[in-house]
């Protein structure tokens, strides 16, 4: 597993901070240590019970993934967490403090998102998508300051976009979009990362390249990086933990190889797996069943 | 559309400057070129024409352009739509409703100094606003092809209820509602440019100051609040903002039609998506555009009837039907692609 607990950068003042953090998660359940903690989360809406009861936590540092089938409730569990939806009953905190007790610029301090690819594409450059990121450290007669533009850049260098800053969005391919909307995300200097399918509309080219991008996110920059996703075979190979869903309710939760049992995955697709070799050793790779 | 530079920092001071030309050029020209000199000598015999009638009534057509165009901006960001405007949805169809009952009742009522007709056009617009925000909240991702429809309905439902009101009215009142239905900038003295610079002035300035909300929301609701943006609060403040203008602008030249279509969009063309840009852009050309219709429309009477006036919401609406059909067929270059974001 990609552990977190590596302290190869120095230089970062959070180092220290997020060492402590990780040492302390490691004793289970401790939750001061825990960037993100949801307790008995349910969310309906109209009648439909989309969450039920959910119980999830996220260490500071941690790559957890959120798998099962379609209409699980896994963006609805995202969107919770971003406050995209309010009410729902349980109680969500991050950093050890109550989601109600944040104003919405303040959390956007503490989380960022990536949304699942697609939708409207209005022709902004990648530079001021980027810049957007910097929206919640910025006061309404603020103006762009030199830690703002340092944040852009370091959010393109990151993601291999630099020499696209000029670019407009609608020129773009749907992988490099998809880097441009993490490095917005990225430039908004947030410790934990909400992901919504990020690999699901790319081509294996740029499927690698945000995957690597966001394993570096995670050990380099030790954001901490909650992604929801369809991919289990990326799901157990990048994540610390994994928590599956299915119509809204947990039915696993645990390490991210506690999954490879067909017990478990029936569980929660309905579907049985073949479990190949891995050519680069590590965990075995999964094809559900019928796509021989 | 091309890959290069936002040229949004280039061209707003351009049109900055073809602005402060409109501006001088316009009180001069048409239907009767006056001499320069009228401006100063008081004994100048066109010095009254061009201080009571030229001069206000370019700066009406200033702010009034500028107000719809910025409005039309503002709506096309929040519902993401190059066909979401204050015109389309109904909204100056509620300010309309509002000026023509005030009118009908006589009203004479000034609230803090502001007029009663631009009270209630701010009101009707409000009531509009209102209905349409209230549509977008009963279901979340409410398709925007429903939503022009529903606004087309609102629209229609306060078009018949003035309809209604002028037929309490008698012919001349009935007369009255009639041309200033048609969008009219024909003012005398500066009176109503008073009464209408606080309601566009104020809604500029709420506007142009939440450029960055609307960056992010025309990304979509999800981003913005992700970014923390306060989306709830911020299309309220927006709203009223739009309102402010809208109400303001109806009650002293009824409803112009498409302006705040057109010129939001060709704002984007030419200065990129950056609402710090768009915003200014906007004010400045929406303003000079509908300066030039009426330029326009004052050189058609003169090669007709002198008496008659052709009013520029007539001009305004015969170049914006075709635009309109030309955005609605798609036929437009990225930005303003009309699409169904029901999607998401």
């Amino acid at each position: 597993m990609g552990n977190s607990c590596s302290p190869q950068t120095p230089g970062i003042a959070l180092t220290g901070l997020t060492l402590l953090c990780d040492v302390l998660a490691m004793t289970r359940n401790a939750r001061p240590g825990s960037a993100i903690d949801i307790e008995g989360l349910s969310f309906r809406i109209g009648r439909q019970e989309i969450l039920k009861g959910i119980d999830l936590t996220v260490a500071a540092g941690e790559y957890v993934s959120v798998i099962g089938p379609n209409g699980a409730g896994k963006t609805t569990l995202l969107k919770c967490v971003l406050r995209i939806l309010r009410g729902g009953e349980g109680r969500i905190r991050v950093f050890g403090r109550p989601l109600t007790a944040y104003h919405q610029h303040e959390l956007a301090r503490e989380v960022a998102y990536v949304p699942q690819a697609g939708g409207t594409v209005f022709p902004f450059t990648v530079h001021d998508l980027v810049l957007m990121g910097r929206y919640p450290h910025l006061s309404p007669f603020s103006l762009v300051g030199p830690e703002d533009h340092a944040a852009v850049h370091r959010a393109l260098q990151l993601t291999g976009m630099e020499s696209f800053e000029h670019r407009t969005l609608d020129t773009l391919s749907g992988g490099e979009r998809q880097k441009a909307m993490i490095a917005a995300a990225l430039a908004q200097q947030a410790r934990i990362l909400l992901l919504d399918e990020p690999l699901t509309f790319l081509d294996p080219h740029h499927q690698a390249e945000v995957f690597a991008i966001l394993r570096r996110i995670n050990t380099e920059s030790r954001v901490t990086v909650l992604s929801v996703t369809h991919d289990v075979n990326t799901a157990v190979r990048s994540s610390t933990m994994i928590y599956a869903l299915r119509e809204g309710a947990a039915v696993y939760s645990g390490p991210a190889d506690g999954i490879l049992k067909n017990d478990v995955l029936e569980r929660i697709y309905g579907t049985r797996f073949h479990f190949l070799d891995h050519p680069f050793g590590g965990n075995p790779v999964l094809i559900p069943e019928g796509m021989e | 559309m091309s890959a290069a530079r936002p040229n949004g920092a280039r061209l707003v001071p351009l049109l900055l400057a073809l602005t402060v030309v409109v501006l001088i050029v316009a009180p001069f020209v048409a239907p009767r070129v006056l001499p320069p000199a009228a401006l100063l000598d008081a004994s100048h015999a066109d010095h009254r024409i061009l201080l009571q009638i030229r001069l206000p009534r370019t700066c009406i057509a200033f702010l009034a352009g500028a107000a719809l165009a910025l409005s039309g901006m503002v709506f096309q960001a929040m519902f993401r739509n190059p066909l979401a405007t204050p015109f389309t949805l109904g909204v100056s169809s509620g300010a309309s409703l509002g000026a023509a009952i005030s009118m009908r009742l006589g009203l004479t009522f000034t609230v803090l100094g502001i007029a009663a007709p631009s009270l209630s056009a701010f009101s009707g617009a409000g009531l509009a606003v209102l209905l349409v925000y209230g549509l977008t909240l009963m279901k979340r991702g409410f398709p925007t092809a429903a939503l022009l429809l529903a606004g087309v309905a609102v629209s229609l439902f306060f078009t018949s209820l003035i309809l209604f009101v002028q037929y309490l009215s008698d012919f001349t009142g009935s007369f009255r509602v009639l041309r200033w239905l048609m969008g009219s900038l024909d003012v005398i003295g500066f009176r109503p440019v008073l009464g209408m610079l606080p309601f566009v002035v104020s809604g500029c300035f709420i506007v142009l100051l939440m450029n960055r909300e609307l960056d992010l929301m025309s990304l979509g609701d999800d981003i913005a609040i992700s970014r923390g943006v306060e989306v709830a609060r911020v299309k309220k403040v927006l709203f009223f903002a739009t309102s402010l203008m809208v109400g303001g602008v109806v009650a002293v030249c009824g409803p112009i039609g498409f302006v705040g279509m057109m010129v939001p969009h060709i704002c984007r063309l030419l200065v990129g998506s950056n609402h710090r840009y768009v915003g200014p852009a906007c004010v400045l050309f929406g303003g000079s555009f509908l300066v030039g219709c009426d330029v326009l429309s004052r050189s058609l009477i003169a090669s007709a009837d002198a008496r008659a006036q052709i009013p520029v919401g007539i001009i305004t609406a015969l170049l914006g039907g075709p635009f309109f059909l030309w955005l609605l067929l798609g036929n437009t270059p990225g930005p303003g692609r009309v699409q169904d974001r029901s999607e998401e």
